[in-house]
C-alpha cells in the first residue's frame, strides 16, 4: 500500500512541479472545460450540423437516411398546410408581441410609481409566469367551453351577449390561445420595463420637471427614449417566444393538435407532427432549418437596431 | 440616497390624490384579473363533482378529496418525484458547470479562450426545435430513450448560465485569488472555496431559473418518454386527455398539484426572483 502510494507521486509530481506558474494555469483551465467542451461539440454543435444534414435527406426512421438535395424544401414550399402554418406563427407573432409590450408597458410606468403594497400588486402580475402551459392549458380550456361548464360564457349569456365558440371556431381559435400566451409572459415583461425605469436617473425627470414639462411630454421625450435598449430586448425576447409558441397550442387543442382544421398550428407543432407523428425525419429538419432562419434574422434585427444607437 | 427619498417624497403627497387612488384601484383590479384562472383553478379542485357547475369562486364545501384521489394514484406521485428529481439534478448541474466555465473564462488567460466563449455564447442562436431531431436520432442509437438521463441531458449546461456567471466572476477582485495561490491552495479549491461564496447572488438566481425552468419544460420530455413511468408532471398532465370522460374537478387538482410547488418557490424566495429576473433582463 506505502509503496504503491509513493511511487506514482513522485513521478507526476515532480513533473507537474518543473512547470512555471502560467503553464500550470493554463493547463487548470484547459481541464476545467474539458467536460464542457465535450458538452457543446457533441451535444449542441454536432446536432446543429446534423439538422442542416438531415434537412437533405428522406430518413424515417425505419431506413438508413439518403441524400436528396432539397426535395424536402420544394415539398415544404409547395404544401399549402406550410403556408397557413406560417401565416399562422406570424399572427401569434404579429399580434402577441405589440399587444403584450404595450399592456405590459402601461402596467410597469404606473406600477412603479406605486407605493403602497407594491410588492403584492406586483406578485399579482407575476405569478402566471410561473405557471406551466400544460397545467393552465386545462383552466383555460375550462374557460372556453360552452354553457354550463365555461366560465367565460357563463358570463357572457348572464349578461345577454351569446355564447362565443372560442376553441371550437375557426376564426376565434387562434385568438383565444394568444391571450394564454400573453396571460403567462405579462408578468415577466412586467419586471423587465420596471427594471429599464428604474435604471433611468432621477436627474432627468427633475431637469424636465424645472423645465415645465407636463407627464405627458415627460413619457414621450425622456421615458420612452431612455427605454430604448429595454424595449428593443423586450421586442426581441417576445417575438423570438411568439414565434417557438407550442406549449400553448399544444395542450389547449390537443384532442386535435393545432386543428380546428390547422387554424391554430403554429410552425414547431407542425415540426412536432411531422418528426414524431408521421416519422417524417427529414422533412421536419428542413421545417427546424426555416425556423432557425427566421430566429436568427430576428436576432441579427436586434443586434443591427441596438449597434446603431451605440 | 437623497434623491430617492425626494423622489419618495414627491410620490407620497401625489399618493393623496384621487388621480393616484384610481389608478392604483384599477392596478389592483388588473392584478386580481390576472390570477383568475388560478383562483378558479383552486376553488374547483375543492369542490365536488356536481358542484362543477356552479360557478361561484368559493365552494358552498371546500374538500380536499379531489387531492386524496388524484395523488391516491400511484401514477401522480411518480410524476411529481419525475420532475422533482430532473429538476433538481440539471439545477445541481447548472450551477457546478456554467460557474466553473464562466469563472474560467472570466478569471484564466489562455490561448482560445475569446474563441470557446464565442462558441458558447453562439449556441443561444440555435433552437432546441432544431436540435430535437438529432437528439432524439443520438437518444436511441444509444439507449437514452425512456430514461431520466435522456430528459435531463440537454439542459446540463447552458449558454445563457455560463454568460451570467462570468459576468459577476469578472467582479471579484484578483487580490483574493492571488492571496489564496500564495497560500498554496490548488486552483479548484479557490474557485470552489473563494470565489464561488463570492458570487451567492448570481448563483441563486441561475438555480431559481434553472429549476422554474425545468419543472415547467414541456417539449423535449413530451418527445423523449413515451412510457408513462417516466412522464414529468407537465406531460402527465397534459396526457390527461387521452382519458374518456373529462372530469374537471379531478384535472383542476391535477393542474394544482403542478402549480403549487413553482408558486411555493416564488413565494418563499420572491425577492431574489424579481431580483434574478431583473439581472437575467440587464444582461441580455
Amino acid at each position: 500500500m506505502a509503496s504503491a502510494n509513493a511511487l506514482p507521486q513522485t513521478g507526476p509530481v515532480r513533473f507537474w512541479d518543473r512547470l512555471n506558474i502560467s503553464t500550470k494555469r493554463v493547463i487548470w483551465a484547459w481541464a476545467f472545460l474539458a467536460v464542457p467542451i465535450i458538452f457543446y461539440a457533441g451535444i449542441r454543435f454536432y446536432p446543429t450540423f446534423q439538422a442542416f444534414w438531415l434537412s437533405l435527406t428522406n430518413w424515417d426512421l425505419l431506413r438508413p437516411a439518403q441524400f436528396i438535395g432539397f426535395a424536402n424544401y420544394q415539398k415544404m414550399f409547395a404544401d399549402p398546410v406550410f403556408w397557413k402554418v406560417f401565416q399562422n406563427t406570424f399572427l401569434y407573432l404579429i399580434i402577441g408581441t405589440p399587444l403584450s409590450l404595450v399592456i405590459s408597458f402601461v402596467i410597469a410606468y404606473y406600477l412603479d410609481r406605486v407605493k403602497v403594497m407594491h410588492g403584492f400588486i406586483r406578485a399579482l402580475y407575476f405569478l402566471p409566469f410561473l405557471t406551466t402551459a400544460a397545467a393552465m392549458g386545462w383552466v383555460w380550456r375550462w374557460f372556453y367551453q360552452p354553457v354550463p361548464i365555461g366560465v367565460i360564457n357563463g358570463f357572457l349569456s348572464s349578461i345577454g351577449i351569446a355564447q362565443q365558440p372560442f376553441l371550437r371556431s375557426v376564426d376565434q381559435a387562434l385568438f383565444s390561445i394568444l391571450i394564454p400566451a400573453i396571460w403567462a409572459g405579462l408578468g415577466f415583461q412586467i419586471i423587465i420595463f420596471m427594471a429599464g425605469l428604474r435604471a433611468i436617473p432621477g436627474t432627468f425627470y427633475e431637469a424636465a420637471r424645472i423645465d415645465g414639462l407636463g407627464d405627458w411630454a415627460i413619457l414621450r421625450k425622456i421615458t420612452i427614449p431612455l427605454l430604448k435598449p429595454t424595449t428593443v430586448f423586450l421586442v426581441v425576447f417576445s417575438s423570438i417566444g411568439f414565434l417557438r409558441i407550442f406549449d400553448q397550442v399544444y395542450n389547449m387543442t390537443s384532442n386535435d393538435p393545432g386543428g380546428p382544421l390547422n387554424a391554430t398550428k403554429p410552425l414547431v407543432l407542425m415540426i412536432y407532427q411531422t418528426a414524431f407523428s408521421s416519422y417524417q425525419m427529414g422533412y421536419a429538419a428542413a421545417q427546424t432549418v426555416v425556423l432557425f432562419t427566421i430566429l436568427l434574422i430576428v436576432s441579427l434585427l436586434q443586434l443591427y437596431v441596438l449597434r446603431e444607437k451605440k | 440616497m437623497t434623491m430617492a427619498s425626494t423622489k419618495e417624497l414627491a410620490a407620497n403627497s401625489r399618493d393623496i390624490r384621487p388621480g393616484r387612488i384610481i389608478t392604483w384601484t384599477l392596478l389592483l383590479i388588473g392584478g386580481l384579473i390576472m390570477i383568475t384562472p388560478l383562483l378558479f383553478m383552486f376553488s374547483t379542485s375543492l369542490k365536488t363533482s356536481g358542484q362543477v357547475y356552479d360557478l361561484r369562486l368559493i365552494p358552498a364545501a371546500p374538500t380536499f378529496d379531489n387531492y386524496i384521489k388524484v395523488l391516491g394514484d400511484g401514477r401522480f406521485m411518480q410524476w411529481f418525484f419525475n420532475s422533482t428529481l430532473i429538476a433538481v439534478t440539471v439545477t445541481i448541474s447548472n450551477v457546478f458547470f456554467d460557474s466553473l466555465v464562466g469563472y474560467t473564462l472570466a478569471k484564466f488567460e489562455f490561448r482560445g479562450r475569446y474563441f470557446i466563449f464565442l462558441a458558447i455564447l453562439s449556441t443561444l442562436m440555435i433552437p432546441t426545435e432544431m436540435l430535437v431531431i438529432p437528439w432524439y436520432l443520438m437518444s436511441s442509437q444509444l439507449g437514452w430513450l425512456n430514461s431520466y438521463w435522456g430528459i435531463m441531458f440537454p439542459g446540463m449546461m447552458t449558454a445563457f448560465g455560463t454568460f451570467l456567471m462570468k459576468q459577476f466572476f469578472e467582479g471579484v477582485p484578483n487580490d483574493f485569488l492571488e492571496a489564496a495561490r500564495v497560500d498554496g491552495l490548488n486552483e479548484f479549491t479557490i474557485w470552489w472555496k473563494i470565489a464561488m461564496p463570492m458570487v451567492v447572488p448570481a448563483i441563486s438566481a441561475l438555480a431559481i431559473f434553472t429549476f422554474l425552468g425545468n419543472w415547467t419544460a414541456f417539449f423535449w420530455p413530451l418527445i423523449v418518454t413515451t412510457s408513462k413511468e417516466l412522464y414529468t408532471l407537465p406531460v402527465g398532465i397534459s396526457s390527461f386527455s387521452a382519458e374518456a370522460s373529462i372530469q374537471w374537478e379531478l384535472i383542476m387538482t391535477g393542474a394544482a398539484i403542478g402549480t403549487i410547488p413553482t408558486l411555493l418557490v416564488f413565494l418563499l424566495l420572491q425577492r431574489y426572483i424579481v431580483r434574478g429576473v431583473m439581472l437575467a433582463g440587464l444582461k441580455g
